[in-house]
């Protein structure tokens, strides 16, 4: 009451104005996170304390029982190591290879434009198009892979229809995908290093090698750690291509925690372990995203 | 065109040109011929290994049905035929699903980018007890992914009646986080004296919000629409949950019902189904791509 009293003397008209403009701005895109994103997180955290098949008028509340079967079923141990099999895959050979990518379209060559253009283009395109058109690519009788496979003597595995070869495949056409974005932000990175340090390497008789060593890389140290944590996001994430080519299988060979999810609420209709999974799923990203945010406070002044 | 965007572009150019010549400097003087050649080959190495598939699914769409199920797979097409893409267009109802594109993409791009303009101007501009926490609210909606939500979001617009209908496509995704955020950065930077200048001539916020910031702000707002709207053209997970009909289907569910009804049936009609999908993101990349790849940019390199 006293606050309000004091707040209202001090407030000039003009600034009570700029408040309420300011709340017909924000306001709808604040409400519509309220009630499709915010909300969301809580009504998880609820649904996996209950057992629901999500027509059922009552929800059972069954405590910790959903969390307790989930970490005892091999299958959900089996999906949890899918999912980091296929983070930790993904963002390896996204982090090396769109760096000798970026070190090579950061060279004065001709065509680099184009190539740069090339290689960022599926970043744009559907996941589920380009899904479908790695399904043929994969396939062994009439694909690509196998037709280049060819040309050194060998036969292309079943890809997709090999539990052992499905997770590989569908780990290379994320990274195939993806990859563009890296290039992209390493080539920003690498604009930004000032070439006075390289010029500092070549007097001091540095070949290419040291230049790499002493300037390149401790210069795009930050730029690899945003990518590391973005990448790790992206491919918890990643649901149309595994949806496409596999459908989690075979045999849940390629079911991640999104997949799992997708699957527990609208295929099985099963709302509590949908719940654990979307918790699960919620507690990894937002760890990774918390130390990303950390990191950026600290070390992004370069641009 | 006003000043300020021909500024932008301005010290756009300068910069390449100030980059190119850095790169020139220090890889040009002492690279030998086996240097280059390696170079040159690594750059058809990236060629080849991100445009064969989409080249595999361009071929495809032209070959004969005998001819995609020969063995060994024909690199060109022998008898190239247009047959597929009425066939394709004929087997599903790809009118109906460009158009369900079209409006999905235009409204869910249309709110982003409204929300964005205007959010980021409040925050950038505007008076608000408490604002630095308003906006960690917004900011805080970046760590939650699409995925966590879509059990309890479905619920939500079950409740709502909205299964199965634009609004529910497109409203659960029209807030926007990262759009707000960017354009907030860009706002910062533009010169205070013509904000200055515009509120000594009279204008009011929202004037001044329309003909003043927005047109400077112009290449970032453009940026961030291209990402939008290839964000919403692609989008897949939750169009596939909340329609349910054919009628409704956007062009990503479309193409996947069509692979799964008809894949293996013949590959020529699938793929060019795919080109259904991608060819008017292509054309947009095509010209565009300099405003959607500084979008990126400039998301991960902030000032």
């Amino acid at each position: 009451m006293s606050t309000g009293a004091l707040q209202s003397k001090r407030v000039s008209p003009a600034e009570r104005r700029e408040w309420w403009l300011f709340l017909l701005l924000v306001g709808p895109n604040i409400l519509l996170f309220a009630i499709f994103t915010y909300w969301p997180l809580l009504y998880n955290g609820y649904l996996s304390f209950v057992r629901w098949d999500m027509l059922a008028p009552v929800k059972m509340w069954v405590g910790l029982d959903n969390y307790r079967f989930l970490f005892s079923q091999p299958e959900f141990q089996l999906i949890l190591f899918n999912t980091f099999y296929f983070t930790i895959a993904s963002v390896l050979l996204t982090i090396v290879l769109g760096l000798l990518m970026a070190l090579l379209l950061n060279q004065s060559l001709r065509g680099r434009n184009a190539v740069r253009s090339i290689v960022f283009s599926p970043v744009m395109l559907s996941g589920a198009a380009i899904g479908i058109v790695w399904i043929y690519i994969f396939d062994p009788r009439y694909g690509l892979i196998d037709a280049l496979l060819g040309f050194i003597g060998l036969n292309s595995p079943n890809w997709l229809l090999d539990g052992a070869w499905a997770m590989p495949a569908v780990i290379i056409v994320h990274v195939w995908k993806t990859i563009g974005y890296a290039v992209v932000i390493y080539l920003a990175g690498l604009q930004a290093i000032p070439r006075e340090l390289y010029e500092a390497v070549v007097v001091d008789g540095g070949g290419a090698w040291s230049r790499f060593r002493a300037v390149t890389l401790p210069g795009l140290s930050p730029v690899v750690f945003f990518l590391v944590l973005t990448t790790v996001l992206t491919s918890f994430q990643s649901f149309d291509i595994i949806k496409v080519m596999t459908n989690g299988g075979p045999v849940n060979a390629t079911t991640t925690l999104v997949f799992y999810l997708y699957e527990e609420g609208f295929v099985a209709f099963n709302a509590g372990r949908a719940g654990v999974a979307s918790v699960l799923l919620f507690g990894l990203m937002f760890a990774f995203t918390l130390v990303q945010m950390r990191y950026e406070d600290r070390s992004v002044h370069y641009a | 065109m006003t000043s300020a965007t021909h500024l932008v572009q301005e010290s756009k150019q300068t910069s390449t040109k100030v980059s190119k010549s850095a790169t020139t400097h220090w890889v040009g003087h002492q690279q030998s011929l086996v240097g280059r050649t390696a170079a040159y080959l690594g750059l058809t190495l990236c060629v080849l290994l991100i445009g064969l598939p989409v080249y595999w699914m361009i071929s495809g769409a032209f070959k004969t049905p005998q001819e995609i199920y020969s063995v060994p797979p024909t690199w060109i097409p022998s008898q190239p035929t247009l047959a597929s893409f009425p066939k394709a267009w004929n087997s599903a109802p790809f009118g109906r699903y460009y158009i369900n594109s079209f409006i999905v993409t235009l409204f869910g791009s249309g709110f982003e980018v409204f929300f964005a303009v205007t959010s980021a101007y409040a925050f950038a501009f505007l008076r608000f007890p408490g604002k630095r926490y308003v906006f960690l609210l917004l900011l805080a909606a970046l760590m939650v992914p699409v995925q966590v939500t879509i059990l309890p979001n479905y619920l939500t617009v079950a409740r709502f009646g909205w299964i199965n209908t634009y609004q529910g496509i497109i409203i659960p995704g029209a807030s926007v986080a990262y759009g707000t955020f960017l354009l907030r950065q860009y706002y910062r930077t533009l010169p205070t004296e013509i904000m200055d200048a515009a509120r000594v001539d009279g204008a009011g916020h929202v004037r001044t919000l329309v003909s003043v910031v927005t047109p400077l702000a112009k290449p970032a707002i453009v940026s961030f629409a291209l990402l939008s709207i290839v964000a919403k053209w692609n989008e897949f997970l939750w169009p596939l949950i909340v329609t349910n009909t054919k009628e409704m289907r956007v062009l990503p569910i479309g193409i996947y019902w069509l692979m799964v009804e008809e894949g293996t049936i013949d590959w020529g009609v699938v793929m060019a189904g795919t080109i259904f999908v991608v060819l008017p993101v292509l054309i947009v990349f095509l010209y565009a791509q300099r405003y959607i790849v500084d979008g990126i940019a400039a998301g991960a390199v902030k000032g």
